[in-house]
């Protein structure tokens, strides 16, 4: 495996998207909750960044937002050092195939009235990369072997499918266009735990074939700890702690990463038998607004004084 | 001593319109008061439908029990009225379901839910209901009980609406709680809470119960039995320990393997178990896992294996296969 670049591909500084705030017809405001609240990473080329929170802590919108699915409310995007924040739709065009994403719900991200295989071919068509008809069946063939897919499949549709394998097909469009990055918005959590680490070695090779740069959005720390090089914690909008996964998993510093690693159930009755979870008050430890990232070593940082 | 629950035989389908879903295959297990009994398995495995089907919650067609007893308490329920089912429900056999959001009454307060089947079940007056309300928001450790009781469910949050819905389903002392899925569309740090709250009632007040799960650690904390489902069947079954740390399945096995016990990006790749989830539809023959086991052999594919005793293991520990998972692991150490 070769060791991410030191370039960030992708950096976000000081995002924020807040929802509501809007003035109300007669009068006063819509409460106004800021879902992310001033959040800044880089992502290296070739690595994958963690992100991990309670639901609700803007996990997902963080990657929506980072992927301009949804405009931000204030901050920065760049991707290969250029500002894509606030690019007119056409413009975003060309980023559009350098940057996927893979929903939760296999089931609901697929199009039941077409065939998988003019689901995987469509991100060629819509880009004008498809070429001739047998050019293009080659290429959606090859896609589908890649992710595991046997290609006859190519003709069947979605109901026909296992969800691990329409996950497969997800992926296999994501991965259509050659992108270098793609937004993985816990890809794993809707499948069966027997279909789980076949995904998770796909993710993994994939990133080692071809070099992808990966969002990974999960609530699931274990699996977290083995397929990120770092590791970013989101409480009520905020970063808390970000850092190299050893570092958050072994010498965690916020109170509530402590919390989150130490509810983790571990499939061993003689470790989970005497597992304290430390208890955690979100309203109590909540940081205050000037806080910012201070380090504490190498790359770790924590959110707080 | 009689055990609690006793299911023989059970094997409930569904009459699909793309075939007879065989859910639910010969399904034998014994329950014993007091016993904490963690059911693992996917979707599909027939976890929540044999649990379900036990006391007439599966919608009759397109579900049907085909055959089986379920001795509880001395008697079968799958023989009850529906009216006699209804004294069972909630007041001898508790629920808790997974999504507390849906499972609750968006419009009636808290305790009117709560009291609901006090009132039914023991016929209490509204004061006395309302006494044994807030002892019960207490119980399951929500603060301010008094005032809470009075509120509506989207006041509360998703680890206090699951608090509520365990509150329901102890509330008439039931002698089985079944918890399926509970803790699963809850926030780690909340599951942990609420696994600490059902360990606390069982040495309060020692209720037997039944959870239903996919996850191996949550079983691994909370259960003194573990039972694995596969396709419908039972695959192995037995003192959580003796299953953890030496499974006879082979499907027990590779689940344990592919979760990543604490393991590093790139020290090792995880196991994974080849194939896809079985297809239900089809007529069961065979072990159900066969198609996905590399341990399987001829006999796997064309005969059902009974559920006997693991050879020199503890008392209690059962595996369903034809194959010696412990011969074809130490074959496989050998070769490698």
């Amino acid at each position: 495996m070769t060791e991410p670049h030191a370039t960030p591909l992708v950096s976000v500084n000081r995002l924020c998207k807040t929802y509501g705030g809007e003035g109300r017809l007669f009068g006063g405001r819509t409460v106004a909750l800021k879902a992310v609240n001033n959040v800044s990473f880089d992502i290296a080329a070739g690595e994958t960044l963690g992100l991990v929170g309670e639901s609700g802590s803007g996990k997902s919108t963080t990657g929506r937002v980072l992927l301009q699915l949804e405009a931000p409310t204030s901050g920065d995007i760049l991707f290969r050092n250029k500002n894509i924040t606030g690019l007119s739709k056409a413009m975003l065009k060309p980023y559009r195939r350098d940057m996927q994403i893979i929903f939760q719900d296999p089931y609901a991200s697929l199009n039941p009235r077409m065939t998988v295989g003019e689901f995987v071919a469509e991100p060629l068509d819509v880009h004008g990369l498809a070429g001739a008809r047998s050019e293009r069946q080659d290429r959606v063939a090859s896609l589908f072997k890649k992710v595991g897919l046997d290609p006859s499949f190519m003709k069947r549709y979605p109901h026909e499918f296992s969800g691990g394998q329409r996950q497969r097909v997800n992926i296999a469009r994501a991965i259509a266009l050659n992108p270098a990055f793609i937004v993985a918005d816990e890809p794993i959590t809707a499948l069966d735990v027997s279909i789980q680490a076949q995904i998770v070695n796909l993710f993994q090779d994939l990133q080692d074939e071809l070099g992808l740069t990966y969002l990974f959005i999960a609530h699931d720390l274990s699996m977290i700890r083995y397929l990120c090089h770092r590791v970013a914690v989101m409480l009520r909008g905020r970063i808390v702690e970000i850092g190299p996964c050893e570092a958050i998993f072994e010498n965690p510093q916020h109170p509530y990463t402590k919390a989150l690693l130490s509810a983790i159930p571990v499939p061993d009755p003689d470790i989970e038998r005497n597992r304290r979870p430390i208890a955690f008050d979100v309203n109590a430890n909540l940081s205050p607004e000037e806080a910012s990232l201070r380090a504490v070593g190498d790359r770790h940082f924590v959110l707080g004084g | 001593m009689a055990p609690l629950l006793e299911v023989r035989n059970l094997t409930v389908a569904f009459d699909t319109p793309s075939g007879t879903v065989h859910a639910v295959n010969d399904v034998c297990y014994t329950l014993e008061e007091g016993e904490t009994l963690g059911i693992v398995g996917e979707s599909g495995s027939g976890k929540s439908v044999h649990a379900l089907s036990m006391v007439g919650l599966i919608a009759t067609p397109p579900g049907r029990v085909v055959s089986g007893e379920v001795i509880f308490n001395g008697r079968d329920l799958l023989r009850l009225s529906q009216r006699e089912l209804f004294e069972v429900r909630g007041k001898e056999i508790g629920f808790v379901f997974q999504d507390p959001m849906t499972s609750l009454n968006p419009v009636l307060t808290i305790e009117r839910q709560i009291a609901e089947p006090l009132r039914r079940h023991f016929g209490m007056t509204k004061s006395q209901a309302r006494a044994r309300v807030i002892e019960l928001l207490e119980l399951v450790g929500i603060p301010d009980a008094a005032r809470r009781a009075r509120q509506y469910p989207h006041e509360f949050s998703g680890g206090m609406r699951q608090r509520v819905m365990i509150a329901i389903g102890i509330s008439c002392n039931p002698k089985l709680l079944i918890a399926d899925e509970a803790t699963t569309a809850l926030d780690v740090t909340v599951q942990a809470q609420i696994l600490d709250l059902v360990r606390d009632l069982k040495r309060k007040i020692g209720t037997t119960v039944i959870w239903i799960t996919h996850d191996m650690g949550v079983v691994a904390g909370l259960a003194d039995t573990v039972q694995v489902m596969y396709g419908g069947r039972i695959m192995e079954r037995g003192p959580v320990r003796s299953v953890f740390h030496d499974p006879r399945s082979a499907y027990t096995w590779g689940l344990l393997k592919s979760l990543p016990h604490g393991g590093r990006r790139g020290v090792n790749r995880l196991y994974q178990i080849p194939g896809n989830p079985p297809d239900l539809t089809k007529e069961p023959v065979g072990d159900p896992f066969a198609p996905r086991n590399p341990f399987a052999t001829e006999r796997c594919r064309l005969e059902t294996p009974p559920l006997v005793d693991a050879a020199d293991s503890t008392p209690g520990h059962q595996v369903a296969a034809w194959y010696d998972l412990r011969a074809e692991l130490a074959r496989m150490e050998v070769q490698a």
